[in-house]
């Protein structure tokens, strides 16, 4: 019900409208954006992957198998669970749930690769990066963002993106992974006044 | 989910779902227990006063540490020295509580229905039953229920022997509502003089010898037995008690093998429980401690956390 209302806003129908992004597209980009983290990084020494709950998991996940495959090399890959430090609890409709944090290395002193699905507000990733120190101090955070979307309400900008699609407000931009959504696919979708 | 519950009274009108979810999110607090820093921000900016009529250690302290690993801001207001003592009526008490902008209240009161008519008083706050009188000691049931849980998973079909005093045990009402729902039997054992006139009533059966009681169990709750029962007449002596139903390492041979021992506390060494079984390693009463800290930071969450207020 929770996940239902969430993309649903509880207010309207949502419908789909373009979608910008194939399954075989979002691979291309991932393996696009998995090498410029090897590039900028030079190599990848230190580094904890980071997938926020949900879809940010999946993602990181894949990212992970990349460099799995183009540097033989398995680099960890925790799970970030932000609930706990969101500033918009009392705006919510619905319960808001708490996953699990799951993080198997100490974070001290590692370089944090940050994956989310969508880039809005930027508020789902301040309340990250608080969740982050409150784990330890990690040398450095650098965040991988599947789709930008734009109307920033905070300073935090991406550090990779896979694609820009500028949006309105009344759209939302639906990042589906076929673990969860039966196929991977980013689609826009718009409120439908019922 | 849609959670329906601003206050946490008693467990009769929470159904399977309900409790699933408290499991669940209890689970999600519990990994918060194990990080260098405990405390997260989501219930910044909420009061939530500790309003405690009757002594309390375990279930204070454990409220407390749940309220401020959240971030609450905490008042305990004790009865002992209070307005109380000066003849403050439980409704007044609760109608200063709201102008001070309290946003939720955990109560522990001697009188049957006090936090449910506490509930009824607060327009705004949300109410925490931190047990009342014989009646109810949810917090204590779902925390019980939580650690089965994790370490037995399902609990469907599963099997509960609960021995001692359950005429006066909250908990024991309690524990039975919140195992019952989960598909969990429960049989009951201890003097005849301290077991209700109807078991069946509460959703249990009554074995007089807690040998039968035991027999299958996969989990054996001990409730404490009170000294002043004795004094009463309940029962002739400690010792014979402890001979008869105290759960010793010859008595826990009757249940499953790897059965969880558990105890709401504070334990009587010798009396309801042996120190060999208390420290031995089916034992679950530490566990206990630590699972009432995270359940209650589900419930303050689920309660206070979302847009329900």
């Amino acid at each position: 019900m929770w996940v239902f209302n969430l993309f649903f806003g509880g207010e309207g129908v949502l419908k789909d409208k373009t979608r910008v992004m194939t399954g075989k597209d979002m691979e291309r980009v991932l393996k696009r954006m998995s090498h410029e983290i090897l590039e900028r990084n030079r190599g990848l020494g230190d580094m904890v992957i980071v997938g926020i709950q949900r879809r940010g998991v999946y993602l990181a996940n894949r990212i992970r198998d990349i460099f799995n495959t183009i540097e033989s090399v398995r680099i960890p890959t925790g799970v970030l669970d932000i609930t706990l430090y969101r500033d918009d609890l009392t705006l919510l409709h619905d319960q808001p749930v708490v996953h699990s944090t799951s993080i198997p290395e100490d974070v001290n002193a590692r370089k944090i690769l940050l994956v989310d699905d969508v880039l809005y507000t930027g508020r789902t990733i301040r309340a990250a990066l608080d969740a982050l120190m409150d784990l330890g101090r990690p040398s450095c955070v650098q965040l991988a963002v599947l789709v930008d979307r734009g109307h920033r309400e905070l300073p935090i900008h991406p550090d990779y993106v896979g694609r820009t699609v500028p949006t309105s407000r009344n759209e939302v931009v639906e990042v589906r992974v076929s673990e969860l959504d039966g196929k991977d696919e980013v689609v826009i979708c718009e409120r439908e006044d019922s | 989910m849609e959670w329906r519950h601003r206050h946490v009274i008693d467990l009769d009108t929470w159904d399977r779902s309900d409790l699933q979810f408290i499991m669940e999110q209890s689970r999600s607090m519990d990994e918060l227990l194990d990080r260098p820093i405990k405390k997260v921000p989501a219930l910044r900016g909420k009061l939530v006063v500790n309003l405690f009529f009757e002594a309390s250690t375990r279930t204070r302290v454990s409220f407390e540490l749940a309220e401020k690993f959240l971030s609450a801001d905490v008042v305990n207001w004790s009865a002992s020295g209070s307005s109380t003592g000066k003849g403050e009526t439980l409704r007044d008490t609760a109608w200063t509580l709201e102008a001070m902008g309290a946003d939720a209240v955990v109560i522990r009161h001697g009188a049957v229905g006090a936090a449910d008519y506490l509930a009824r008083k607060l327009r705004k706050s949300s109410v925490f039953n931190g047990g009342d009188g014989a009646h109810a000691h949810p917090t204590q049931a779902l925390l019980d229920l939580y650690t089965a849980w994790k370490k037995l998973g399902d609990l469907d079909g599963m099997k509960m022997a609960m021995i001692g005093d359950v005429l006066h045990s909250r908990v024991a009402r309690s524990d039975i509502i919140a195992f019952n729902r989960m598909g969990v039997k429960v049989e009951l054992s201890g003097p005849a003089t301290l077991m209700p006139r109807d078991t069946h009533a509460l959703g249990a059966e009554f074995r007089e010898d807690p040998r039968d009681a035991l027999k299958g169990a996969d989990i054996v709750y001990l409730l404490r037995i009170q000294r002043e029962r004795q004094e009463e007449g309940m029962f002739p002596s400690l010792d014979e008690y402890h001979q008869f139903f105290g759960a010793d390492d010859e008595l826990l041979e009757f249940a499953r093998p790897g059965a969880l021992v558990m105890h709401p506390g504070p334990i009587n060494r010798g009396v309801e429980i042996s120190s060999t079984v208390a420290d031995g390693a089916q034992s679950m009463i530490l566990g206990q401690v630590r699972s009432g800290v995270a359940l209650r930071m589900a419930l303050l969450f689920v309660c206070l956390g979302g847009a329900n207020q």
